[in-house]
């Protein structure tokens, strides 16, 4: 079985499809078209663009060009994470890339090698290492974003609480232990619940592809709980990473709350 | 000049506190507060006085020196020192359950482990406050101001600490109520060797008079003067 390739008049038909949510926005005056159009250009030229930066990485085969392609994936994500916090917290972006930097890279390293095999990751293809890295940055992204948000939300709400264990002769950790353990909880359980139901209620994306380009489902399948594994692993790594980075700012060695440094919610 | 042989219990020197901005909040503020002494803070508001009793328990990052014992509190031993110098909200926060459980919450700390919660002892003080059977079962979300003030000192005293910073601790109880709170910290500080002290911010002229021998005048952040 090989892929059946689709022509731009195929993808033409697709995207009349979209006409159908308009429709719907205008029917129902949600006030979405702009926002869909919009987005939905957005799909397509962004879609266009990287197909366009894959089929030349991939042509060019030159590992330093891969690698700056991955650090600036990276960065993107650290980015992006913040975007969705409501309220600033000391060293959001430093926190922010550092943790997705280093919780992505080190599990898609310990994929490439220790389970593809690939002696190098100088040797590993960009048709590997592209996907593999940008699934777990797509994912780690959401738990450290969530991970984020929750905890400048919990120790605002929660400042009093924070501040009695300290006067009572709490250290910082035993202060800040509730609502960081509470804020990577609320990082990783997205990640947990889509393991539950992966399979039953949901084919994943890298799955489908595999099936329509005519892999075995078995093969597939095999990919698929490697690849939930690892972003699992990536999430859980990049959570703690940017909660324990953010207690660090905010919990000085004098064991203080610094509650000042937690901006006001955006508006 | 400061006694190297007996020191004071509490010794603050050159407190000065700023805003985000760089702005002066407490500008030099010196106290030296000595074992079975009776200190009450005394301004308008916003002279300084929360910021001062903040800063005394080390809470906030401010210039200056605090020593506790003739030992000057560092990172490495702020816990131990608030362990001893504990500082009391005007509104106390409780943790989510029972008044139990607020009273329990100390001894899940590290530096209280070797400590044990009292039932009937905390029972004894509840009876003397009017607070009969069944107050250590009710939630937070059911009590007064003024009940979570009783828990909030209960759960200071329990722990037997060496001075207390009484941030208007007893703003939202009656009259007599806050006359029985007062008998049971002057109590504590009897009980002692000698080793205790309080320090109380309060509105009230009268219960001044009461709790305090001595007192620190703050206006706009500076000490303005000391009355004995």
């Amino acid at each position: 079985m090989t892929l059946h390739e689709l022509s731009p008049l195929d993808v033409a038909i697709a995207s009349a499809l979209i006409l159908i949510n308009g429709a719907i926005s205008i029917v129902l005056k949600l006030g979405l078209e702009k926002r869909l159009a919009l987005a939905a250009t957005r799909c397509i030229v962004q879609l266009a663009l990287i197909g366009y930066v894959l089929e030349w990485i991939f042509r060019l085969e030159r590992w330093d060009v891969i690698l700056l392609l991955c650090l600036v994936m990276t960065v993107v994500a650290g980015i992006s994470a913040v975007g969705r916090v409501e309220r600033k917290l000391p060293g959001l972006y430093l926190n922010s890339i550092v943790s997705i930097f280093v919780s992505s890279w080190l599990v898609t390293v310990v994929t490439l090698l220790a389970i593809l095999g690939y002696d190098s990751w100088r040797e590993t293809p960009a048709q590997y290492v592209i996907p593999f890295l940008g699934v777990i940055l797509g994912n780690t992204l959401n738990g450290v974003s969530l991970g984020m948000d929750r905890l400048g939300e919990h120790l605002t709400r929660r400042r009093g609480e924070v501040e009695l264990l300290l006067s009572l002769g709490a250290t910082r950790w035993e202060a800040a232990r509730g609502p960081v353990r509470d804020s990577i909880r609320t990082g990783m359980i997205p990640m947990i619940n889509s393991m539950m139901v992966v399979g039953i209620v949901s084919l994943p994306g890298i799955m489908t592809g595999q099936l329509l380009s005519g892999v075995a489902p078995a093969a597939a399948v095999r990919y698929q709980i490697v690849i939930m594994f690892i972003i699992a692993a990536g999430t859980a790594l990049g959570t703690i990473g940017v909660i324990l980075l953010s207690f660090e700012r905010l919990f000085n060695h004098s064991h203080q709350f610094l509650h000042d440094e937690i901006g006001e919610k955006r508006k | 000049m400061t006694d190297t042989t007996h020191p004071p219990l509490l010794d603050a020197r050159d407190l000065t506190r700023r805003d985000r901005a760089g702005q002066i909040l407490l500008d030099r503020v010196s106290l030296q507060v000595s074992a079975r002494e009776r200190w009450a803070v005394t301004g308008d508001s916003g002279a300084g006085k929360t910021l001062l009793l903040r800063s005394l328990a080390w809470l906030d990052p401010c210039e200056g020196e605090v020593w506790w014992r003739g030992e000057r509190i560092r990172t490495t031993n702020v816990p131990e020192f608030r362990a001893h110098v504990i500082y009391l909200a005007q509104a106390p926060a409780m943790i989510a359950g029972s008044v139990e459980d607020n009273l329990r919450l100390p001894f899940a700390l590290k530096r209280h482990v070797d400590r044990a919660f009292h039932p009937d002892a905390i029972q004894r003080q509840l009876d003397r406050l009017g607070k009969r059977n069944g107050f250590l079962a009710r939630r937070d979300s059911e009590l007064s101001g003024g009940e979570k003030q009783i828990v909030a000192i209960l759960r200071a005293l329990q722990l037997d600490p060496g001075i207390l910073l009484l941030d208007e601790a007893t703003s939202a109880l009656d009259p007599a109520t806050e006359r029985q709170v007062e008998g049971l910290v002057t109590e504590w500080l009897a009980a002692s060797t000698g080793e205790r002290a309080v320090v109380w911010v309060s509105h009230d002229e009268a219960q001044r008079r009461r709790v305090a021998d001595r007192a620190l005048h703050l206006h706009a952040g500076r000490v303005e003067g000391e009355t004995a």
